[in-house]
């Protein structure tokens, strides 16, 4: 047998430095591929993180193996893609912004007292932002004499969704924005959890919702909220989704974005409300 | 010249921690003072009451369960109190059942936190309080 020489080309097995850095690609890739979210290098370091539960679940040792499976099963690719979607939602988030959306939805009413307002709140998470527009519009009495405003929830996390169906809320979650007062009118104890009150969450429609690839909600809406979702797409996307809701926006309704968020020098389809300040509107459109 | 010499201290805001737990005391005040509260601190309500009398905050963190005075009964006198300022009073107490909620509420309280908390859930409780 002939010894290789000192200098003879010998493949090494990477370093699991370099290994997990390869899977974590995998994986990020494959959170783009399903969701079309990219996850910004300053956040990767929350990969490990939220992947922690799925791999205990799996019963994976490492990310490596968690990647590999990932690759050649669709539905542990789901889970991968649910896990490192960032969830984080809080009730009342920017309490000031959705007075406003009722304040527009109270105008909507009186300007079209026959109709009846549609909302879609996109990107939805666990139900917070939809839940704290129902419990608005119930103490509004908005529609109190024909029928409250219609609240369409869509989420690309199955998960999201179901825990949002279910309306129930850890004394942490139940904590975050949401004001005593409101807390004991809406929501009952159950165990450790918090559970809102079911005739609130049957004034929601939730449906899963890929909102860069899957067909749009049936008909026209009011109000569209999407916040701290579009900040997660690239540009090419972002526009993509934009043009997206101005074909089920109705005209002289108003676009919700994130704080951080806007559609300038972003897309055409919508401008500042002059209306609503914070809001955006069509662009093109006549009431 | 007659401006007076203002500190960073007359900016903010003030907090009194009631709690009859030190741990409970320290990680609240590092909670508050990273929210820029000026924090005193109260191990009973009692003391807690001696200390709106003398300087009333623009806030109270509350524990409901304390010996001597209880923040129920403190609470009730701080309302019967002929102190010139409202301040807003945040309960935070592991009492987390309806009845002790709606019992706070009655009595006067502006906002209720069940322990275990944290950063984000008192951050957010102060907020809705108008008070961070």
């Amino acid at each position: 047998m002939i010894e290789p020489r000192a200098d003879t080309f010998v493949p090494r097995q990477p370093s699991p430095r370099a290994s997990a850095k390869g899977a974590m690609g995998i994986l990020t890739a494959i959170l783009e591929s399903r969701t079309g979210q990219q996850l910004a290098a300053n956040r990767e370091w929350r990969l490990e993180t939220a992947l922690k539960p799925l791999l205990r679940d799996l019963k994976f040792d490492t990310i490596e193996a968690l990647a590999s499976a990932a690759l050649r099963s669709p539905d542990i690719g789901d889970q991968v893609a649910d896990a490192l979607l960032n969830q984080e939602s809080s009730f009342f988030r920017d309490a000031a912004v959705l007075d406003m959306v009722a304040d527009a939805v109270e105008a909507m009413r009186t300007d079209h007292p026959h109709r009846r307002p549609r909302i879609w709140s996109a990107g939805c998470s666990f139900g917070q932002e939809p839940l704290s527009l129902a419990m608005l519009f119930g103490e509004r009495e908005i529609g109190r004499d024909t029928q409250p405003p219609e609240i369409v929830a869509t989420d690309v996390s199955e998960i999201a969704l179901t825990r949002a169906r279910s309306g129930r809320y850890s004394q942490f979650e139940i904590q975050r924005g949401l004001p005593v007062r409101r807390m004991v009118r809406w929501f009952e104890t159950e165990g450790n959890e918090w559970v809102a009150n079911p005739e609130l969450v049957r004034r929601i429609a939730f449906r899963r919702m890929n909102l860069i690839s899957d067909p749009l909600p049936i008909g026209r809406f009011d109000v569209i909220l999407c916040r701290n979702v579009l900040l997660y797409l690239n540009a090419e996307l972002r526009l993509k989704v934009f043009e997206r809701f101005a074909t089920v926006i109705r005209p002289g309704g108003v676009l919700v974005l994130g704080a951080g968020e806007t559609v300038i020098g972003q897309t055409d389809a919508f401008r500042p409300s002059p209306r609503y300040r914070g809001l955006y509107e069509p662009a093109h459109g006549v009431p | 010249m007659f401006a007076s010499v203002l500190t960073q201290g007359d900016f903010m805001k003030t907090c009194l921690v009631v709690d009859d737990s030190k741990v409970i005391r320290k990680v609240a005040r590092h909670i508050l003072e990273t929210l820029n509260f000026q924090v005193s601190e109260a191990c009973d309500g009692r003391e807690a009451l001696d200390s709106c009398l003398a300087s009333a905050p623009d806030v109270i963190l509350l524990d409901w369960n304390m010996p001597v005075m209880s923040g129920m009964d403190f609470l009730r006198a701080l309302r019967d109190s002929s102190i010139p300022t409202r301040p807003k009073v945040v309960f935070c107490t592991t009492e987390n059942g309806m009845a002790h909620i709606r019992a706070a509420i009655e009595a006067g309280a502006d906002e209720y936190v069940m322990k275990p908390f944290d950063r984000e859930t008192l951050e957010s409780k102060l907020q809705i309080v108008g008070m961070a």
